[in-house]
């Protein structure tokens, strides 16, 4: 079990036959998630390694093992801001022990994406998934 | 004769392949073109019948190697319109041959304070070679915009020459917006102030017929794998004056006559600039494929994609919500588009999703970009087997993802 923020979505993505209705979703998601204010948008928080601009900023509560995790994220290109509100959901209000055993890639399998992202944008995620480890174990 | 794309097409093997479930629509032609057959079973004849290295050895199956790549240089140079097979130099594409120009040509014979003039609209391998003069010997890189409809006016780039010009280096079709550059105009006007003029035609070899010497140019640049040959292949033509004005480029087997422990001595050019085993292959392959183009006929299939830009502009131009980057009357069928809410990659990944690719991004052109002012564009480039069919899909396409992100 993942967050109940991520397995609700995980039910959502369940109804969805095709690609297109999936990808309509992140889209979606993308659109409703909040934007970065522009002032974070700076070298220290863009992720590199993505195809398009990435930025994630930690948000960090409490210390040690039991601080509790979240980020705001975003980026120019939509679906990649769909996946960041995917990731969102999957790390949001957990505590830094808990980011830490997330197994990223078998929780986002079972949204059944990962085919359809391009190699360029799967590259990405795996940037945004070493950055969120990165803020975890800094903090820990 | 006539053109008939479909022929064309089924020489193509894999056009018939699918994507995602649906046929492939290929539209990153300007990125690199796919490959006829004859190619790849030229090529694939030379490994299993007739390989060996190139100008080494008096066996049988080094004679065969040597008179099939020595014998593209005769094809170059008929493809490009050069005088002299002699002034054809083998590359692995255009980024060497500017980078070889740069450094063989430029470098000895620019100082501090000499410029050259370059378009806007360069690719960055015609820029940053330039650069690399600029950072170590202050050269000054002196740069021309396009106007609104991302037309070249030649005498604004002949007007940017002053006495310090020492070389105008300008693309013959833009990469980004398919601009097509009166490379002729401007070489008539450098001709008459001294300057030597190099053209990138990466782009421009693919889609018109060329002639350098018409041209007048002195350095003409070109790349395999774009006119639908193998990748590490390429040739340059150097005008026979410049090519004795060029030190070696790098140093190996083949450029040189004789090694002793305290000197060396060069081989004649073209030679002298075409250091270590060659790209053998690759190369025999790109003659096969120049041999290819020659046959159908570069007017004709100019012709055939003067028919396709026409088509894919008025559609395009019915698209409200799409805003296609340069408009240039006699531009090459290149679309370069941004969709207000959509980034180019959500673009090109959606429209892989219907098997259609295209290319996202800077395109290498990021001085273009900013002067455009937008930062990524999605690009349609089509190429010679390329149909209205294609066209239709990527309007159907469009207008999807106009739905999706809108």
């Amino acid at each position: 079990m993942a967050t109940d923020a991520f397995e609700e979505i995980a039910e959502t993505f369940d109804f969805l036959d095709d690609w297109e209705d999936r990808y309509r979703h992140v889209i979606e998601m993308g659109k409703a998630m909040e934007p970065l204010d522009e002032s974070l948008k700076i070298p220290s928080t863009k992720v590199e390694g993505c195809a398009s601009q990435v930025w994630m900023v930690p948000e960090i509560e409490g210390e040690g093992p039991a601080a509790r995790f979240d980020f705001k994220g975003d980026s120019d290109a939509m679906i990649v801001k769909g996946l960041i509100a995917i990731l969102h959901a999957l790390y949001s209000g957990l505590t830094l022990g808990e980011v830490a055993k997330v197994d990223a890639k078998a929780e986002l399998a079972r949204l059944k994406l990962e085919d359809n992202l391009s190699s360029q944008r799967s590259n990405g995620l795996q940037a945004m998934l070493g950055r969120i480890r990165a803020f975890s174990q800094q903090s820990a | 004769m006539t053109f008939d794309v479909g022929a064309v097409r089924a020489d193509f093997p894999i056009l018939s392949r699918e994507i995602n479930g649906k046929p492939l629509t290929y539209l990153d032609n300007g990125a690199s073109a796919q490959k006829p057959r004859v190619v790849i079973d030229a090529m694939t004849r030379v490994y299993e019948q007739e390989y060996s290295n190139v100008h080494r050895g008096l066996h049988t199956l080094s004679n065969i190697s040597t008179e099939k790549y020595e014998g593209v240089r005769g094809i170059v140079a008929r493809f490009l319109g050069a005088p002299d097979e002699e002034e054809i130099v083998f590359t692995t594409g255009t980024t060497e041959a500017i980078n070889m120009v740069a450094s063989s040509w430029a470098a000895p014979r620019l100082e501090a304070g000499d410029e050259i003039v370059l378009s806007i609209m360069e690719h960055h391998a015609n820029i940053v070679p330039w650069h690399f003069l600029r950072e170590r010997q202050g050269v000054v890189i002196k740069w021309v915009e396009t106007d609104a409809n991302g037309d070249l006016d030649p005498e604004a780039v002949l007007a940017a020459c002053g006495p310090r010009t020492k070389l105008i280096a300008v693309t013959q079709l833009s990469n980004v917006t398919g601009t097509v550059v009166d490379v002729k105009a401007i070489c008539d006007g450098a001709r008459d102030k001294g300057i030597p003029v190099l053209v990138d035609g990466s782009q421009g070899a693919v889609h018109m017929p060329v002639n350098v010497a018409e041209m007048g140019c002195d350095f003409y640049a070109i790349t395999g794998h774009k006119l639908y040959g193998p990748s590490g292949s390429g040739a340059v033509y150097i005008r026979r004056e410049r090519m004795e004005e060029m030190r070696p480029f790098m140093g190996g087997g083949d450029m040189i006559r004789e090694v002793t422990r305290d000197a060396v001595t060069y081989n004649d050019p073209p030679m002298k600039f075409e250091a270590g085993t060659p790209g053998i292959v690759q190369t025999i392959g790109m003659g096969v494929a120049l041999d290819y183009l020659m046959g159908l006929g570069m007017e004709n299939i100019a012709a055939h994609e003067r028919g396709l830009r026409d088509y894919a502009r008025a559609k395009l131009d019915g698209l409200n919500w799409l805003q296609v980057q340069g408009q240039s009357a006699g531009k090459a069928a290149i679309f370069s588009f941004t969709m207000a809410g959509a980034h180019a990659h959500d673009l090109s990944t959606v429209l892989d999703k219907r098997g259609i690719a295209v290319r996202a991004g800077s395109h290498c052109a990021m001085p273009l970009m900013e002067h455009m002012g937008v930062t990524a564009t999605a690009r349609a480039s089509f190429g010679m087997y390329n149909t209205e069919a294609e066209v239709d899909r990527l309007v159907d396409a469009l207008e999807f993802c106009h739905e999706l992100f809108g």
